[in-house]
């Protein structure tokens, strides 16, 4: 049951990827849109069956084996599903956000030829369908194959418009700096096996929990450390999230997959997948944290100062993405699911928001070159203005309850600076939102100067677009209905999706808490958690007063930075530019986003050039690999110019050298 | 009777003289006949150790000897005659042209 929620967009990719170009679009189209819809069928009535189980019962769910994978030795790797709370939530994120782009992209492309349309539905699928594997597989192999799977989608969807060279670097880069990561992972996988002889999830928790929390840095900080430099990579944090801003170069709709339901939420999912382990290696949890922090004030303050309307919302991920570390490494793993869980809703939103953008624009990318599209995009600016509302966290859509979250547990733990940054950093993210707001749809059109704009700063790559095309006067048509109705839905879930998380002090329940919360114990002990966290419940108001204080804190920050953004953006302009002009080294390493691919550029990819150009191609290739080769012949050649004078042609020579021959033989033999 | 190693010493100097004469000549057909008198050498020896040792081996191998010498004198001539045709000439040191 379980395997056809994979299996169903994998049957998609398989036809859209032999037979798509011979399909007309609406079939490769709609197959694609109709096999994820029957997955996020399955998933619901699954999840259901789940929901009808007793909630002790859930965690400790037997896999739904298909079949034994590898058994050699100890190793036994069986390919097997399983489904608890935890993904549970994660395969109706996929699917049901899932579903929604392919119907968008079903518009969004519709411009690409027959056969390219259905390559895109091809690789859309097998998008789907890895991620799939990977929330639903049992052990970490399994797990694995899905981590790989949407690497290898990653790398060509993001290079889908092959032709186009920056796109084919983008998801070169993507794929390079996945496999770091990926090393990481399978060498904590090595020594998962090591230590616990089993690479099930269920079996390393329960061999987890026997043991006590590490105090110093030891195996189990080792292990946790390997497999979260994995998730850095894979969910683009500090040090390896450079790949995913230039990940802008594939189609917008890809974008909000990559972002929203798919890719990037795997390093969060696995690390919620192995809490248990995580919980007993204090000192990565510490790292996590903080990296995550990092991680949102660095891409929120990089959010600020770009231009292009993708890149704004790319490093926005990074930013919230940086808010799930963080409270995965406070231990809050049902808070940094939560957060996941509405972030798919409104980031997906903000993309497909852009794309309708973009497509109205043929184009066109720079929000310096937009403006005043409210009138005219008006179920474009609406959504879209849902989905900045969620973001920057004002109660009660669906980002406020998430994130509020997140800082109450990092303050409740005593990581006042941690709770700060993430602070600052809600307050960069209304910024940064309402400036892209306000330059997008507030306003007035900036088409005239933007040949202008475009000769200062030659250095931003965008699509030139030719501005007498869609002057200021001439009609913009909003999204087509595919693409309308999916962001009314999506919007709709960006308002209501906070809604199975409000917490008890604002009257709620925080249902998805309880729900996810037995997934992140040991198997054994998860029915007793449960029970001791029912009584702990009525504990001390003192802790709500708290709460309560922090929500109004969020709350007046979210209001400040959008009132800021709206002071700076729409009332005086000249405040930006001003603030550029004085401090122009700030400005200048936010707008180079910290010189950190160039930093990397000049760290590693120089070094390892110079090495293999004049090191391994002149030297150890050239030199040794082709001097060996050419010396053998060399001598081969040299040897034979001398003997072949032994070939005389004559008879009598050889005549000769037989009788000598046979003189010396039996010479040898008479005086041995 | 006459001891054995009186026939080997005679079996020994012919075949030398074979020799001598396949090295030492200059005409293809004086190589031939020479090449036929050490074979001749050999089957005289081995018809001496065929009697010194009292069966009829040394006898029959000898047959065998001067029927492939019959065959082999039959090719070794139409070879020289056709290498006659081509060159004019029996020296075989004019032959050389099979070199590298």
């Amino acid at each position: 049951m379980l395997a056809l929620i994979p299996l169903f967009p994998f049957l998609g990719f398989v036809v859209n990827a032999t037979m798509g170009r011979r399909l007309p679009k609406a079939m490769s189209g709609g197959l694609a849109s109709i096999v994820m819809l029957g997955s996020f069928v399955v998933s619901v009535v699954s999840v259901w069956q789940l929901v009808g189980i007793a909630p002790e019962a859930r965690a400790s769910l037997a896999p739904q084996v298909v079949y034994t994978w590898i058994e050699s030795g100890d190793l036994k790797v069986d390919l097997g599903f399983r489904l608890d709370q935890l993904s549970a939530v994660m395969i109706l994120v996929v699917t049901g956000i899932g579903s929604l782009i392919h119907i968008y992209s079903t518009a969004y492309m519709h411009d690409e030829t027959d056969s390219e349309f259905a390559r895109y539905f091809s690789y859309l699928n097998l998008f789907a369908a890895f991620m799939l594997v990977l929330v639903l597989g049992s052990n970490f192999p399994v797990l694995f194959v899905g981590w790989e799977g949407v690497g290898l989608c990653s790398y060509l969807l993001i290079g889908f418009w092959y032709k186009k060279k920056s796109a084919n670097d983008a998801g070169k880069k993507a794929f390079v700096v996945n496999r770091i990561g990926d090393y990481a992972f399978i060498l904590g996988m090595l020594a998962i096996f090591t230590q616990f002889g089993t690479l099930d999830f269920q079996a390393v928790a329960a061999a987890v929990a026997a043991l006590p929390v590490e105090t110093g840095f030891g195996i189990l900080s080792i292990t946790t450390l390997l497999l979260f430099i994995g998730a850095t990579g894979k969910s683009a944090q500090i040090p390896l999230f450079t790949w995913l801003p230039d990940a802008m170069e594939g189609p917008t709709p890809v974008s909000a997959l990559i972002h929203a339901a798919t890719m990037v939420t795997a390093g969060v999912y696995m690390i919620g997948r192995n809490a248990v382990l995580f919980s007993h290696a204090p000192a990565t949890m510490l790292m996590v944290a903080i990296i995550g922090a990092l991680t949102a004030l660095m891409a929120g303050t990089i959010g600020l100062v770009q231009n292009d309307i993708k890149r704004v919302l790319a490093y926005s991920t990074v930013s919230q993405l940086g808010y799930m570390f963080l409270a995965m490494g406070m231990g809050a793993f049902g808070a940094g699911i939560f957060h996941l869980y509405t972030h798919a809703f409104f980031k997906a939103l903000l993309f497909l928001g852009s794309g309708a953008v973009i497509h109205a624009l043929h184009g066109e990318q720079d929000i310096r070159n937009m403006g005043g599209l409210r009138k005219e995009l008006p179920i474009t600016y609406r959504t879209f203005l849902i989905g900045a509302i969620a973001i920057a966290g004002i109660p009660p859509l669906a980002g406020f309850f998430s994130k509020d979250e997140i800082l109450f547990e990092t303050f409740a733990h005593g990581h006042w600076i941690l709770y700060t940054i993430g602070a600052i950093t809600a307050l960069l993210t209304a910024i940064y939102m309402f400036r892209l707001v306000f330059l997008t749809f507030w306003g007035d059109r900036q088409t005239s100067d933007a040949s202008h704009r475009h000769a200062l700063d030659d250095s931003h790559r965008h699509k030139s677009v030719p501005s007498h095309g869609h002057g200021a006067g001439s009609h913009l048509h909003d999204a087509p209905p595919a693409m309308a109705l999916v962001l009314i839905v999506l919007a709709i879930g960006s308002v209501a999706a906070g809604w199975i998380g409000v917490p008890h002090v604002l009257g709620g329940h925080n249902e998805l808490h309880a729900w996810l919360q037995p997934a992140f114990e040991a198997p054994a002990r998860a029915g007793a958690e449960v029970a001791a966290a029912g009584e702990a419940g009525g504990e001390a108001t003192a802790e709500a007063n708290l709460e309560l204080t922090l929500i109004g804190v969020s709350t007046v920050i979210a209001v400040l930075g959008i009132l800021i953004a709206f002071r700076v953006w729409v009332k005086r302009r000249v405040i930006a530019e001003r603030f550029a002009a004085t401090y122009p080294g700030l400005y200048k390493l936010l707008l180079n986003k910290y010189y950190v691919d160039e930093l990397y550029d000049a760290v590693v990819v120089q070094p390892i050039k110079v090495v293999s150009t004049e090191g391994l191609w002149r030297g150890f290739d050239v030199k040794l690999i082709d001097g060996a080769v050419n010396g053998v012949g060399a001598i081969v050649d040299a040897s034979a110019t001398t003997l072949r004078r032994l070939q005389t042609g004559s008879v009598r020579t050889y005549a000769g050298s037989l009788f000598v021959g046979v003189i010396v033989i039996l010479g040898y033999y008479l005086w041995r | 009777m006459i001891p054995l190693s009186y026939y080997l010493i005679l079996s020994a100097t012919l075949f030398a003289i074979g020799t001598a004469g396949v090295f030492m000549r200059r005409n293809l057909i004086t190589i031939l006949l020479s090449i036929e008198i050490m074979l001749n050498a050999v089957n005289l020896s081995f018809v001496a150790f065929g009697r010194a040792a009292g069966d009829l081996d040394g006898q029959i191998i000898t047959f065998f000897v001067m029927t492939v010498a019959a065959a082999e004198a039959a090719v070794g001539l139409a070879l020289v005659i056709a290498l006659f045709r081509h060159k004019e000439s029996l020296n075989p040191d004019a032959f050389t042209s099979l070199k590298w």
